[in-house]
């Protein structure tokens, strides 16, 4: 009697599994449901560029999409990596593994990306990078799975580079972040110098996280270099160029050039002493109608206007709900076949392509900070001056170290 | 490297000194009375540099007087009478409590509170700084020093910090106030025996260790972005320059905090990669030879 009870047990929950599972793959959603993970800083010096932000943003996404795809829900969990890549590792096995989560989005800082897009590969699942700079993520370490959605750390010196060359700005000394990002970021703007005519007159190496900036801002000044390149990210950017500004560098005819710069940045330093500085960026709210209305809306929820970052996080989540639909699965190689074959076009991305290698190519903007009198509201902070076109501003595919591209 | 550049970094290496030396010594002030290390120290820092801007930038706004400011001069008093009032809070209903245990705990719950201080702002305020925009205009610009160019308001803050620094070794190395302070720290039962409130002297003296804290970040805020993060960034070599120095010696902080500055800055020059480890470098070889520091009087 016992031994019949178990049975029926047994095959009443073998039933029910395969009902669901059938179910489920009739619908072509693993677990009948898609679950969208947001990992980002959320506590520490990138939680302005990224973190709860991109929450928002994902979820924004998700209810722009209807909350639904195929049929079933669509849920969000997010996590803070507290910027450690073994945190960020176990989160995502844990997502991956136990939570049955689709797809990764967010992990800014170029370790937390290599390291997440590495697992994530592993085990078949989508990790779309929008915070992270290093090439390395579509380069020697791409993968099948991973795509680099907002900018590198070559996209970034094209733009500002050249409009600085262009306009006089030959010699150039570097204040480098000393880490793979600083160098990497200071040698692919050297490169777009040289190939300019221009040369680089000296470098200093400055430990991440300076206070003081003003010892090596004397170096570069006494160097006699035209601009000043800022090889560096955060709050070391914001205080080189503030205690540049400080010692009276620019004033006295020296141009800082900062290779990345966010929104926040700009902010953080004030218009007064940010007014001219020049950066490529992917994205900016008052670009366009498109542009303004999403921001506005982000915006009303966030208390602050959107980074290029944030915003990719919307954008990128968006494109994925629709290959999903148009794959008519979350069959991760299935999706990612289908977002090989899209152009994006939104408010945040035209011409976007993602390559085989995982980069989304897509046009880049260089900004310039307005002046006070220019200012006309608390976030009226740029001028987009030109566009760079996708085809000058990344690594052509063709040219690609990865080994997914065909040679 | 010519004299100029020498003279320069000199220059550069005592702006940053002077920072170190007001913070080192209002720890010095706190560990040599109280016994606490006061790790929220450069949380204190950091709320100082924060009152100064709020009450320069939101506080009008949000009392409905747009139009108020509090500007620079006033938030030199304010802000470190503000901070102080928290941090008598503080000692009174928290660190008190924990006298009577080991060092650790005072430690950690000084710890805890820079957390959530942290915490608390960085869910406030732009995590990557905002700019204080209340120089004074009579501060603002650079003068020519003949060897540099230097802004007139780093020259200011190296003036007045040394000015309160060594004003503050004075009261307590030189006066009847601060031979009392120093008494009750070898005798707190004997000092209360000649009827000294000794309970609320080191209330007030916690006090006065934290307002030097925040007026160190006062004086930070125009020259650094006032940022949630901006204590956690300098407490750790702050605590380095106190062990050099010796823990709770009054000279030894401001001597060492000025002198790690210049070492520092001449890193940045000769030597950039070295220019964060080089204090603690120092703070070893110093361990190794001398325990209880350059200043310190080793227990007996």
């Amino acid at each position: 009697m016992k031994k019949t009870m178990i049975g029926a047990v047994c095959a009443a929950t073998l039933t029910a599994v395969a009902a669901t599972s059938a179910l489920a793959a009739a619908d072509g959603l693993s677990n009948g449901s898609v679950k969208i993970g947001v990992l980002s800083d959320m506590s520490g010096v990138y939680k302005a560029i990224e973190g709860p932000g991109a929450v928002i943003a994902a979820q924004m996404a998700i209810d722009d999409f209807g909350g639904q795809v195929l049929g079933e829900d669509i849920e969000l969990v997010s996590a803070d990596h507290q910027l450690k890549a073994d945190v960020a590792s176990s989160i995502a096995r844990r997502w991956i593994d136990r939570d049955h989560v689709d797809m990764l989005v967010g992990m800014d800082n170029s370790a937390v990306g290599l390291a997440v897009q590495g697992l994530a590969s592993a085990k078949k699942t989508i990790a779309i990078n929008t915070g992270a700079g290093t090439v390395e993520l579509t380069e020697s370490q791409c993968s099948s799975y991973g795509i680099h959605y907002v900018y590198d750390t070559y996209a970034l010196p094209v733009g500002t580079a050249t409009a600085m060359v262009q306009n006089g700005g030959k010699k150039w000394f570097f204040i480098t972040a000393d880490y793979a990002f600083g160098h990497s970021l200071q040698d692919n703007t050297a490169r777009v110098v040289k190939e300019l005519g221009g040369e680089v007159v000296g470098s200093v190496n400055a430990p991440l996280s300076t206070n003081d900036f003003s010892s090596y801002l004397l170096q570069a000044s006494s160097s006699g270099a035209d601009v000043i390149g800022l090889a560096n990210a955060g709050g070391d950017t914001v205080n080189s160029i503030k205690q540049a500004n400080e010692f009276g560098i620019v004033a006295r005819g020296q141009k800082m050039a900062g290779m990345l710069v966010f929104l926040t940045d700009v902010k953080a330093l004030g218009l007064d002493t940010a007014k001219g500085l020049q950066f490529t960026t992917a994205f900016y709210w008052d670009r366009n109608d498109e542009s303004r209305e999403w921001s506005q809306r982000f915006f009303d929820k966030h208390g602050a206007m959107p980074t290029m970052v944030q915003a990719g996080v919307y954008s990128a989540t968006m494109h994925y709900l629709e290959a999903i639909k148009a794959a008519g699965t979350d069959d991760a190689d299935a999706v990612r076949a289908e977002l090989g074959q899209m152009e994006l076009n939104d408010f945040f991305v035209k011409n976007g392509k993602i390559e085989a290698n995982g980069l989304m190519s897509h046009d880049m903007y260089l900004a310039k900070v307005k002046t006070p009198d220019q200012s006309k509201s608390d976030w009226d902070l740029l001028d987009i001056v030109s566009t760079i076109p996708a085809e000058k501003a990344y690594i052509p595919v063709a040219e690609s170290s990865c080994s997914l591209v065909k040679q | 490297m010519n004299i100029d550049a020498i003279l320069a970094q000199t220059m550069l290496g005592l702006s940053q000194g002077v920072f170190y030396a007001m913070l080192s010594l209002g720890l010095a002030i706190i560990f040599g009375l109280l016994n606490v290390i006061n790790f929220a120290h450069g949380a204190l820092y950091m709320l100082g540099a924060f009152v100064a801007l709020i009450g320069y930038s939101y506080i009008g706004p949000w009392l409905g007087y747009p139009d108020f400011q509090m500007g620079f001069w006033w938030a030199l008093i304010v802000a470190p009478l503000v901070v102080a009032c928290f941090g008598m809070l503080m000692e009174r209903f928290m660190l008190r409590r924990l006298y009577q245990f080991d060092h650790i705990y005072g430690l950690l719950l000084t710890f805890g509170v820079a957390l959530v201080l942290q915490g608390v702002l960085s869910n406030y305020f732009n995590i990557s700084g905002t700019a204080y925009p209340a120089t004074p205009e009579s501060l603002r610009g650079i003068v020519n020093l003949g060897f540099m160019y230097f802004p007139k308001y780093r020259l200011f803050a190296i003036v007045l910090s040394v000015i309160v620094c060594f004003a503050t070794w004075y009261m307590i190395e030189r006066t009847s106030l601060g031979a009392v302070l120093r008494a009750g720290q070898e005798n707190p039962k004997l000092v209360e025996a000649f009827g000294i409130n000794v309970p609320r002297m080191i209330t007030l003296t916690f006090g006065f260790g934290v307002a030097l804290a925040a007026l160190a970040g006062v004086l930070a805020a125009p020259i650094y972005s006032v940022s949630p993060l901006m204590g956690a960034d300098l407490i750790i070599t702050v605590f380095a320059v106190v062990v050099i120095g010796g823990m709770g010696s009054i000279l030894g902080a401001i001597v060492t905090g000025l002198t790690l500055g210049l070492v520092q800055g001449l890193t940045q020059a000769l030597y950039p990669p070295a220019a964060n480890t080089v204090i603690f470098f120092i703070m070893v070889v110093v361990l190794l030879i001398r325990p209880a520091g350059l200043f310190g009087k080793a227990e007996g």
